[in-house]
Order: structure tokens, then C-alpha cells, then sequence
């Protein structure tokens, strides 16, 4: 495949366009900007209303480490925080676990009690600053922390804004997070929404997400396609417990990854406002238009990125912050130039930061609506990029749906083989990559400023402090709470209350994880490729 | 002359498995015969299976940042079974800690920005290489 004539998701591209490449209809498959089919972005005004909210994802060590830098986020002018969890709290091991110690502190924060939660917002007004958690499997314990720290601030639950991931289907694809099986998973993801529709009405409880499965390999026709299914069977799931789909999925948000093909991923971006619209409405009668009204948050790629020659990738993640912000991204985070090699340093966060602030306030892209509506291109690609992952959802939905054709591997394989294709061309320079494949000189050294250093005595302190916490709670109080999520868990209803409970009491992250660890069972995946 | 048997793991807690696919399939297509264990699989596990599958290489890939402390133990459980098995190591490794790996008995180290053929070869290489001095 050459990458010349074909977009990045193999869509052939003619030399020019014009008024004959765009199917008749355009006006109706548009709308307005914040009008149905939402084509053109989720609000009238869009960014001269509301600019995109600047999200860098930010984690590592102790809670008090992450904090510092979540402070030194905000005073350079970041609106927003995104929550980084190691691997260990990502899946419900305290920090002294055998199977942590490698990990803890490592990709993110170590979380193992509501107390870490209170010290990782020391100092952040919860009821004013919209807060994002990359968390799934645990995702549910995390919200009970979150909720207790926010208590323990004086905020009031309605004020709390931001989203928590919560999206295991594609943990099961491509991120890989998961601790239970799929259907117990799928259960825990619908009470936390569950909750939300009810006591959080500012959060999104979920952000249901195509980007892992893009980043994992896949092109973007089976992003989209793969997050549109997803979206169906958490909404199916809803309204099987016999709620109204207009009474949560106003909340639902969505994560697409924006990646180097422009045009394409701005096409992207747009068709799928258009399919989640028409997905609503066909599917499951929406009534409000904001249930069918799509708003994301766009991380761009880090497998674009190289080691090799790293300033390079602050072009590149230029590149795609801009395409995020021509597609109508509601809020963005730019990779570090330095993620090749560590998690970034302050030099490289401060310049993603400013990637974004630069776009925002120099550029003149943030004046109006959708500024490429019309482009016979743009339009062309939208209308492709559309039909095609409404073909793949068919084909989904013929599998069974997400779940089922997850379980036949069918996403996993999608991945597979899309990340082996690219790997080839990559390798027979079919598809160039300056510094890597083209413009590649062996002698060059690295420019990197000073990288980012783990600090490796975080696992032996935070397991210390657990300790302490652990010794020092009322020990009746927090094993009756315990057992109320445990019988919960095995009777039915929904998890969160009685989580939320524990977590006050001081139950630690893994002792919950464990409580669902004993009534789901794990899950193993078969090692497919 | 059989075919170079490898064993791919993904070891401790990271889940980024693009990479140890994509080397899976261009080992397979190399004409290596390939044992994929999956994720979260311990050093334990690694070597028991790549004995039991009489494995000319074993390559683990960690994207985590957690290659030292996973290298170390997994360097360790092959000399308490008294393994030779080569241990190939992939994943965000800076160049210091690659010479650290190396140092510590890890026999090739790739890091991202590898190129597949040259991560191919070196494996079948360390396979060929096994195999004639054993």
C-alpha cells in the first residue's frame, strides 16, 4: 500500500476534489453546529464559547508526588486534571502486593486508600476543577474515593465534574486492564452509570473509547466502529435494568485518538458525532437531542512517536492537536515528546501544555465552528469514513454484538493484523516516518532534556503508610462495610453505595478488588495473535 | 535442523501487547515456531513453560518502565532452575538501562524504534547460536 494515494485507513484519495465528489443531502447531514445530526460539532458556538479544555494526563509515584505535579500543571495555566493510576491500582493491588512491587508508582499514582485520594487533591477545589481517571476494571473503588475525598473537602456531589474511563469492553480489545470476567465487568461499568445518572448530573461516567483499540493497531474505520458498538452495549445493558436511554446517555462521552492523517482524522471525528446521533435516534428512540449529541475527549497518538530523533514528535503532536481541534474535540491531551523513552518530564509536559495553548490562542483555529465544513474533501472523507464503519458495526452486530465478538477474538484479530500490516510497511518504507525510516542518521544522538527519574523507594513508603492507615481504622466498622459490598456484589443491586461506605471506612483498594475477585472470578484471556 | 523455538511472555502487570504481537507474527513468518503465553505471566511461569516447550529463546517485552525489576527477576528464576535459554528483553528501554540489562545476563535488548526485521534476526540468530553450541 502506498501512502500516497490512500489515506491512513486505506480509503483511495483522488488529486483533487470537487462539488461531483459529495453526494447530494450535504445540508441535512450536517445541521448546524450543535443542531442534530451534530455533524458539525455538540454546541452552536463551539470553541468561542467554550474552548476545548486543556487535559494533560498526569500521574506517577506517591500521591503527594502527583499532586506536586498537578500543581505544577495548573499554575502554567492547564483548566483541567486527567488522573494517571499505576498498574497496581489499575488492577486492585495495594501497593504491597507481591505482584505489585514492580509497577507501583511506575505508569501513575499508587492508590491504595480514600486518605491517598484526599492527599492527591490537597490543595484542588474538587467542586471547581473537572477531574479525568484513566481507570476500568477498579473504576468503581476509585469513584468511592474520589466521592469520599470530595466529602472530606465540603463539596457537594452535584458540583463534582469530570469523567471517569469506566470502559471495560475495550479493556478486553486492546488496553488489556481487566481483573474480571466480561459479563460481572460489564455489570460494574453499568452501576457506576447507574449512579451517576442519579447523584453525579456534571459527570460522565464513562468515556467510551475507540482510541486504545487505534493505538493497539486498527485503523480508524474499525475505531469507530468499535466504539460505536461498544456505546450500544452499555446503552442495551441500561436499558435492560429498565432505564430510560434518555436518562443516562446524555452523560456518555467518548474517546477517539487523533493521529497523523489529517484530514482523515478530522473526517473521522465528525462522522462519528453523525453515526452516535443516528445510533441514538434509529436504535434507541432518543428523545432529547442531547442523547444523541457526541462529546469527546481526543488523546493524540503515541505510536506515532519515535525514539529516534524525539523533538521531532512536538511536530508531530502538533499535528494532531490541531486535527482534535478541527474535528471538535471537547477536551485534549498532547503526548511528551519524551514517552518513548520515560514518562514525560516537566520540560516535555510544559511544552504539550503550551502545544495546546498555542493552537488555542495564535492560530486563529479556535474563531469559529467546524471551519472545514464544505470542503469537498472533508466532506467526501466524512461521508466514506461513515458508511464504512457502519458497514463494520453491521458486522459486529451480526457477531453478536461488542461482547460476543470479543469473546470470538474478532476486535483482537482487527488489531493483530492492522499492527503487523503497519510494522511492514513501516519496515519496507512504504510508509515513511522522518528520522525513522527517511531522513534516518545513524550517528544522531537524542536531544532530550533532563528525563523524567522513577523514584524507586515509592513502593516500600506507600505500603508503610498503608500499613499505618490499615492499623489505625475502626476494624469492626470497616469489615462490616466490606461485607456489604460483598453481598451486594452476590445478590444484586448496585455496587456504589455500599463501596462508597467502605471507602469511608478505609477499606484499601485491594481489599475491595478482592471482595469481587471472590464473587466474579478472573479472568485470563487467551493469548490470541 | 528444526525450527528456532520461542517462547514470548508479557511479564509483570503491563498490558501493552501491540509489540510482542507484531514480533510474533514476523517470527512466524520467519519460520520460527511461536509460543505466545500472554499477559501477566511470572518469571515462574516464563521458564517452567520454556522448558516444558523446549524453547531456543525466551522474549519478554515491558512497556511499563518496569524492564530492570522484571529483568531481575526473571534473570534469577533462570539461574535457580539452571537454565541457558537466551532472554530477550523489549519495551521503552533508555540506552543506560539497556547496558544495565546486558550487564545483569539479559542477551539482547530491543527498544522501541527497533525495527522488526532486526528484531527478528536477532532472535533467530541467538536461536541458531544455542543450538549449535549445544
Amino acid at each position: 500500500m502506498s501512502t500516497t494515494d490512500t489515506t491512513d485507513a486505506g480509503i483511495p484519495v483522488a488529486p483533487v476534489y470537487s462539488d461531483a465528489d459529495v453526494a447530494a443531502g450535504l445540508a441535512e447531514r450536517l445541521g448546524a453546529p450543535g443542531a442534530p445530526p451534530f455533524t458539525r460539532g455538540p454546541y452552536p458556538t463551539m470553541y468561542r464559547g467554550q474552548l476545548w479544555t486543556m487535559r494533560q494526563f498526569a500521574g506517577f509515584g506517591s500521591p503527594e508526588d502527583a499532586n506536586a505535579r498537578f500543581h505544577f500543571l495548573l499554575e502554567r495555566g492547564q483548566s483541567a486534571l486527567s488522573v494517571a493510576f499505576d498498574l497496581p491500582t489499575q488492577l486492585g493491588y495495594d501497593s504491597a502486593h507481591p505482584s505489585a512491587v514492580a509497577d507501583v508508582g511506575r505508569v501513575g499514582v499508587a492508590i491504595d486508600t480514600a486518605d491517598d485520594m484526599v492527599e492527591l487533591f490537597d490543595g484542588i477545589p474538587l467542586d471547581t476543577i473537572s477531574v479525568n481517571f484513566t481507570i476500568n476494571a477498579t473504576a468503581p473503588i476509585i469513584l468511592a474515593m474520589y466521592l469520599v475525598a470530595a466529602e472530606r473537602q465540603g463539596a457537594s456531589l452535584p458540583d463534582l465534574a469530570g469523567t471517569l474511563q469506566n470502559d471495560i469492553l475495550k479493556e478486553f480489545m486492546a488496553r488489556k486492564t481487566f481483573i474480571y470476567p466480561p459479563a460481572p465487568s460489564l455489570r460494574l461499568s453499568c452501576d457506576v452509570i447507574e449512579y451517576a445518572a442519579g447523584a453525579l448530573p456534571r459527570f460522565n461516567p464513562i468515556s467510551i473509547t475507540g482510541y486504545h483499540a487505534r493505538e493497539a493497531g486498527c485503523d480508524a474505520i474499525q475505531e469507530l466502529a468499535l466504539a460505536m458498538a461498544s456505546a450500544v452495549a452499555y446503552s442495551e445493558a441500561l436499558v435492560a435494568r429498565g432505564l430510560a436511554f434518555d436518562s443516562f446517555a446524555p452523560r456518555l462521552s467518548f474517546h477517539f485518538a487523533t493521529t497523523m492523517d489529517l484530514f482523515e482524522e478530522v473526517a473521522k471525528l465528525r462522522a462519528a458525532r453523525r453515526l452516535w446521533y443516528r445510533v441514538a435516534t434509529e436504535r434507541f428512540g432518543a428523545i432529547q437531542p442531547a442523547s444523541g449529541r457526541l462529546r469527546f475527549f481526543s488523546g493524540n497518538s503515541g505510536t506515532t512517536l519515535t525514539a529516534q530523533q524525539p523533538l521531532n514528535n512536538v511536530i508531530r503532536s502538533t499535528i494532531q492537536c490541531l486535527g482534535a481541534v478541527l474535528g471538535g474535540a471537547q477536551s485534549i491531551h498532547v503526548m511528551g515528546y519524551d514517552e518513548a523513552y520515560e514518562i514525560p518530564s516537566e520540560e516535555a509536559v510544559t511544552l504539550s501544555l503550551r502545544t495546546q495553548q498555542i493552537i488555542a490562542m495564535e492560530s486563529g483555529v479556535a474563531r469559529t465552528a467546524d471551519p472545514l465544513a464544505g470542503s469537498y474533501y472533508v466532506e467526501a472523507l466524512t461521508d466514506e469514513l461513515e458508511e464504512r464503519a457502519r458497514t463494520l458495526l453491521d458486522e459486529l452486530d451480526a457477531a453478536g454484538g461488542a461482547a460476543a465478538a470479543i469473546e470470538s477474538g474478532i476486535p483482537q484479530r482487527w488489531i493483530a493484523e492492522s499492527a503487523y500490516r503497519l510494522e511492514r510497511e513501516l519496515a519496507s518504507g512504504d510508509r515513511p516516518r522522518v528520522g525513522l525510516n527517511v531522513y534516518a542518521a545513524d550517528d544522531d544522538e537524542p536531544h532530550l532534556g533532563e528525563m523524567f527519574a522513577a523514584d524507586p523507594g515509592v513502593a516500600k513508603r506507600h505500603a508503610a503508610r498503608t500499613a499505618e492507615r490499615v492499623a489505625a481504622r475502626d476494624e469492626v466498622a470497616c469489615r462490616a462495610a466490606t461485607d456489604a459490598v460483598s453481598a451486594r456484589a452476590r445478590e444484586g443491586g448496585n455496587v456504589m453505595p455500599p463501596l462508597i461506605d467502605a471507602a469511608r471506612a478505609g477499606a484499601t483498594l485491594g481489599e475491595l478488588a478482592d471482595v469481587f475477585r471472590l464473587a466474579f472470578g478472573e479472568f485470563r484471556e487467551p493469548a490470541l495473535w | 535442523m528444526r525450527p528456532t523455538r520461542v517462547l514470548l511472555a508479557k511479564p509483570g502487570l503491563d498490558g501493552h501487547d501491540r509489540g510482542i504481537k507484531v514480533v510474533a507474527m514476523g517470527l512466524r513468518d520467519a519460520g520460527a515456531e511461536v509460543i505466545y503465553l500472554g499477559l501477566r505471566r511470572t518469571p515462574e511461569e516464563i521458564w517452567g513453560a520454556a522448558v516444558d516447550e523446549d524453547a531456543d529463546v525466551v522474549g519478554v517485552s515491558v512497556l511499563s518502565g518496569a524492564h530492570v525489576a522484571l529483568a531481575e527477576q526473571l534473570v534469577a528464576e533462570r539461574s535457580r532452575i539452571g537454565s541457558d535459554i537466551p532472554l530477550v528483553v523489549g519495551g521503552t528501554v533508555p540506552a543506560e538501562d539497556a547496558d544495565a540489562l546486558r550487564a545483569m545476563g539479559v542477551e539482547a535488548v530491543h527498544a522501541v524504534g527497533a525495527a522488526l526485521p532486526d528484531v527478528v534476526q536477532s532472535v533467530l540468530a541467538l536461536g541458531a547460536e544455542r543450538e549449535r553450541t549445544a
